[in-house]
């Protein structure tokens, strides 16, 4: 089967597959059945956060709930100072007509024809439907783009992202080689002392690290959500299982050839920990983009809010701003889902190969 | 050329003892073969020469230099490992030139080096490839060329051959003693294959269990073993080994063992009722005609390989007895044939496995 070889095969083909060689099998039906079911499963509430972010606020809390961001239609009415709100009514002689709402009393609406406004009908509401369109409230992504600043905490997230990760890969990977190179007493010791510290959570630290960095006058810089967590058990973990990997020969030979340490740890180490190494850097890109919890407490300022923090001033005490808030989870998804696309061959061996996402 | 000296080196781990002090002298220009059954601590005595494992006790000397406390990398050695270690994410060009690299040498004379070896090797045609996309050969002859470029005082080889199929093995085996013809450089060689030991080796070094049993010119060790550990580790098939008493008797010496008596000259240093072991290679052991010989041993399964014959005969109460004979020979399973032992060749060792006479003539 020269077709079997993953290049050749195209999407279509895979999306197409079936068992069955004329028409369907039994199992073709069952199969793609269950994998619908599976896609709506992932993807239905993903789906609605789009379709929702493009919602007017009037539209996010009408119910029935729509699908599609739809809008009702507004006309400019003579006489009124407001464009009114459109409905198609059923009128008593069984006719309908499109009318223009004033104002609502109770169950009566008072409305008026566009054309002739002179004219006021009372209609019960429940003989008047709404007259909508399909439109993008663009201006959901925007005001908060212009308004508040989101380039800026796009910015910053951006920064903090870029850096802790650099930062993570760099000490980790230092660290996993110490500790799965060399051999020397009390290395399981010491590697079950950074494992152990994956049991403390994060509460529990909260303070004295908050009373660390503003000792060190971190507070309301960047620095200071990029160094805390910069050093990860997790990270050191699963790069130091790879690194037992390695055959001892490969640094043996190393060795041999003359190469310092610090020329193992980068020509060779470094490139045959790849993979691990893609995968701690895809975590990290997650982990960093989606914190929440530390940046708060140690970004206070808007200018060095992140995107995540950002997002949080949406949500006052008694106002939340749905619209802009699921506008803007949109815009904070996008990179993430990004990572994922290209990545994603690595996420599946490297939670196959550590257990964890 | 360069000469290595080994004084008095021991090694342990822990409590467990691996080598029990070896005095060991490899001359400029030799091959050197460190042979011995797995676990006897050859490889780990290369690795100390090599600088990767440390000594508890004892010196090493290069060139009558100590280099006790010189890292591997600084010793100027190269070596082979078993499982090649080449690195998988460098071509092979790579893979000569990183340890030049690492030595700051400038760029023309590095691709210098390597163009030449891999000349030498005729893996030019492979320089760009990764490891990946080589066959076990080519590998092997990667990693001999990684060792060459370096122009190292010694070549330290770690079985080197034991991932080859077996026709592999014996042309890289050519490839290697004619290689050593050419460059002429010290190489220490590790392996547990005594047939390479025999064919590559000017030294052979017998070890167990941490000692060295014997050092010698490879016919030397075969034809003269000194104990019965070598006696039977050196040759394939092994030697004959069977534990006898000496007697003394009206007519001279005479060596019982079950079924089987065999008459010898006088030898010094054997009393009378003495246990022994004699040793006699397949090769030495004839056909005789019926009613006389040694002893008389039933057929237990025959290899007729068209060019000479190998017999394993049980004699009742002894152990099996191996013949070698060349050519074809008549003989099927289950036939009683009488054994002659040549008394020329044959060994004789005291109670406690070292040899008394390597030629018991009459």
């Amino acid at each position: 089967m020269a077709e079997s070889t993953g290049s050749t095969w195209s999407i279509a083909t895979v999306v197409t597959a079936r068992r069955g060689q004329n028409g369907l099998h039994w199992s073709d039906v069952f199969s793609y059945i269950y994998l619908l079911f599976g896609v709506l499963l992932m993807f239905g509430p993903v789906i609605w956060l789009v379709m929702s972010s493009f919602k007017t606020p009037a539209g996010l809390i009408e119910f029935p709930p729509t699908f599609l961001p739809l809008g009702q239609i507004e006309v400019e009415v003579e006489g009124y100072d407001k464009p009114l709100l459109l409905f198609d009514v059923a009128m008593e002689d069984g006719s309908t007509k499109q009318l223009a709402q004033v104002r609502r009393i109770g169950i009566v609406s008072q409305m008026v024809d566009p054309e002739n406004p002179a004219e006021i009908f009372k209609v019960p509401i429940d003989q008047r439907t709404k007259v909508r369109e399909f439109r993008l409230a663009t201006e959901n992504y925007i005001n908060p783009l212009e308004r508040f600043n989101f380039l800026g905490f796009l910015k910053n997230s951006v920064i903090v992202t870029v850096i802790a990760t650099l930062v993570t890969l760099l000490i980790n990977s230092m660290a996993a080689y110490g500790l799965s190179i060399y051999e020397f007493r009390g290395r399981n010791a010491i590697m079950l002392f950074v494992i152990g510290t994956l049991m403390i959570p994060i509460t529990v630290i909260l303070v004295p690290v908050y009373l660390v960095v503003t000792q060190l006058g971190m507070i309301n810089s960047l620095w200071a959500v990029i160094l805390p967590g910069a050093a990860t058990p997790t990270g050191v973990f699963l790069l130091r299982q790879y690194m037992l990997t390695i055959p001892k020969d490969l640094i043996e030979a190393a060795r041999m050839d003359n190469a310092s340490e610090w020329v193992i740890y980068s020509k060779v180490v470094v490139p045959l920990a790849m993979p691990a190494i893609a995968v701690l850097a895809i975590f990290s890109i997650m982990w960093r983009w989606n914190e929440f919890l530390w940046p708060l407490i140690v970004l206070n300022r808007s200018e060095v809010y992140t995107l995540q923090v950002g997002l949080n001033a949406f949500q006052g005490e008694l106002d939340v701003q749905w619209h802009y808030i699921l506008a803007m989870t949109v815009v904070t998804l996008i990179p993430v889902v990004v990572v994922f696309a290209f990545l994603q061959k690595f996420i599946t061996t490297g939670i196959a190969s550590s257990g964890m996402k | 050329m360069t000469e290595i000296k080994l004084k008095q080196v021991r090694k342990s781990y822990g409590t467990v003892k691996v080598l029990h002090g070896i005095d060991l002298t490899v001359g400029a220009g030799e091959f050197c073969v460190f042979v011995g059954p797995s676990g006897c601590g050859k490889s780990t005595l290369l690795r100390i020469i090599a600088g990767l494992d440390d000594v508890s006790s004892g010196t090493i000397e290069i060139d009558g230099e100590t280099v006790n406390n010189v890292s591997a990398s600084s010793r100027g050695l190269a070596m082979v490992f078993q499982s090649y270690a080449l690195y998988p994410h460098m071509s092979v060009y790579k893979n000569m030139a990183f340890g030049l690299e690492n030595s700051k040498m400038p760029k023309p004379e590095i691709d210098r080096r390597v163009r030449e070896a891999a000349e030498l090797l005729q893996i030019t045609d492979y320089l760009d490839r990764r490891p990946k996309a080589l066959s076990g050969g080519q590998r092997q002859r990667v990693a001999i060329g990684r060792a060459i470029v370096r122009e190292p005082k010694a070549f330290l080889l770690d079985e080197p051959l034991s991932n080859l199929d077996a026709e592999l093995r014996v042309t890289m085996r050519k490839e290697l003693a004619a290689l050593h013809a050419k460059i002429g450089d010290t190489m220490i060689y590790v392996t547990h294959d005594q047939t390479e030991a025999m064919t590559l080796a000017d030294k052979i070094v017998v070890l167990q269990s941490g000692r060295i049993e014997q050092t010698g010119a490879p016919l030397d060790i075969y034809n003269n073993p000194q104990n019965v550990f070598v006696a039977g580790f050196i040759g394939s098939p092994r030697m004959n080994l069977i534990e006898a008493t000496a007697n003394q008797g009206a007519e001279g010496w005479t060596l019982t063992a079950p079924n089987m008596s065999v008459p010898i000259p006088n030898v010094d240093c054997l009393t009378d009722g003495a246990h022994c072991t004699f040793g006699i290679r397949p090769e030495h052991v004839s056909i005789a005609t019926e009613g006389s010989g040694h002893t008389k041993a039933q057929v237990a399964f025959a290899e007729q390989l068209g060019g000479e014959t190998y017999l394993y005969c049980d004699v009742e109460g002894s152990p099996q007895i191996t013949v070698h004979q060349p050519g074809q020979l008549p003989i099927v399973k289950g036939q009683t044939l009488a054994l002659n032992f040549a008394l020329e060749n044959m060994h004789l060792f005291d109670a406690y496995g070292q040899v008394i006479v390597n030629q018991v003539t009459r």
